[in-house]
């Protein structure tokens, strides 16, 4: 039980990425709790990244891992962008209202 | 070994509760300080993983920026939180439904699955021995050779990013006084100066 190995990790990571999809649909209306939902769930892809470049002696996938992050943190800048400016607009950030651009 | 299973299992226990509230949590300045906490404990995980360079770029970006990001954007935002937390209850079941879902098919994934045999043979970038380099160098060093061009496009992509925000935040505000250098710069003390001679007790 102490020895912890792969499975462990991945064990971790679904968790953390269902946590993130639960969130999404729990937290429907509030597009800043979406926004925290998909960096969780980046967080778990990251982590079985680093799980199985750990476990096979392979860097690539810590590699792979910060330019995850890299896209993590460029996506949360212009999606707080985009909120801020939507508020700005409607004074709402309420996810149903975001309608104006269906045709 | 003992050590490190209990240290997992605080961490991985944290993480997960941390998520836990991250998505229920009433207001969303608890929910980003809940996410503080996730980023942390994941970077404890990397850390025993002995991905030590990702764990303090996790705490570095994710704690130090991105949260911090998330933080003045909910505080900043003047918004009916409780409005947005309606139906809450009302999509808890089909959210449960696909998490439920979701989580099976991925034990299922977890349990009928092993590390192919060939998978030792097609290493893209072997990692080094521990006592030769750290995790930090060896990055590194594949980073500015193997990986150079996607390291110089995720540059791009965050310049793209950082343009794209400004440029989707900034107005220009009519009625406002602002700073107009060019004719601050144009002033001569001898359009706006006069030296006088004040004779003592006369005044001007």
């Amino acid at each position: 039980m102490f020895a912890i190995g792969l499975t462990h990790y991945l064990v971790v990571a679904a968790a953390l990425f269902t946590l993130g999809v639960l969130g999404i649909f729990l937290n429907r209306k509030n597009v800043i709790v979406i926004l925290m939902s998909i960096e969780l769930m980046l967080l778990a892809v990251n982590l079985n990244l680093v799980a199985f470049s750990t476990h096979l002696h392979d860097l690539a996938g810590q590699v792979f891992s910060m330019f995850i992050l890299t896209v993590a943190a460029a996506e949360a800048a212009i999606g707080l962008a985009i909120v801020v400016v939507f508020f700005r607009n409607r004074g709402t950030i309420a996810v149903e209202d975001i309608s104006q651009m269906k045709g | 070994m003992i050590i490190q299973g209990l240290v997992f299992y605080l961490f991985a226990a944290l993480a997960i509760a941390g998520g836990v509230l991250v998505i229920s949590a009433k207001n969303p300045v608890h929910s980003v300080l809940w996410l503080i906490v996730v980023f942390f404990n994941a970077a404890g995980l990397f850390l025993l993983q002995g991905a030590e360079f990702l764990a303090m770029v996790l705490v570095v970006v994710y704690v130090g920026a991105v949260a911090v990001l998330f933080l003045f954007v909910v505080m900043m935002l003047d918004i009916n939180f409780v409005q947005l937390r309606q139906g809450f209850l009302h999509y808890l079941p089909s959210g449960a439904l696909v998490g439920i879902v979701l989580l099976v098919e991925l034990a299922v994934v977890l349990v009928g699955w092993a590390v192919s045999g060939e998978a030792p043979k097609s290493l893209a970038a072997p990692a080094p021995e521990l006592a030769k380099m750290t995790n930090t160098e060896a990055l590194g060093h594949i980073l500015y050779t193997q990986y150079l061009y996607l390291f110089q496009a995720s540059g791009v992509v965050l310049l793209i990013a950082m343009i794209g925000s400004i440029l989707l935040t900034l107005r220009h505000r009519p009625g406002t006084r602002h700073q107009n250098i060019s004719r601050q710069v144009d002033r001569h003390p001898k359009d706006t100066l006069e030296i006088r001679k004040v004779p003592s007790g006369g005044g001007i």
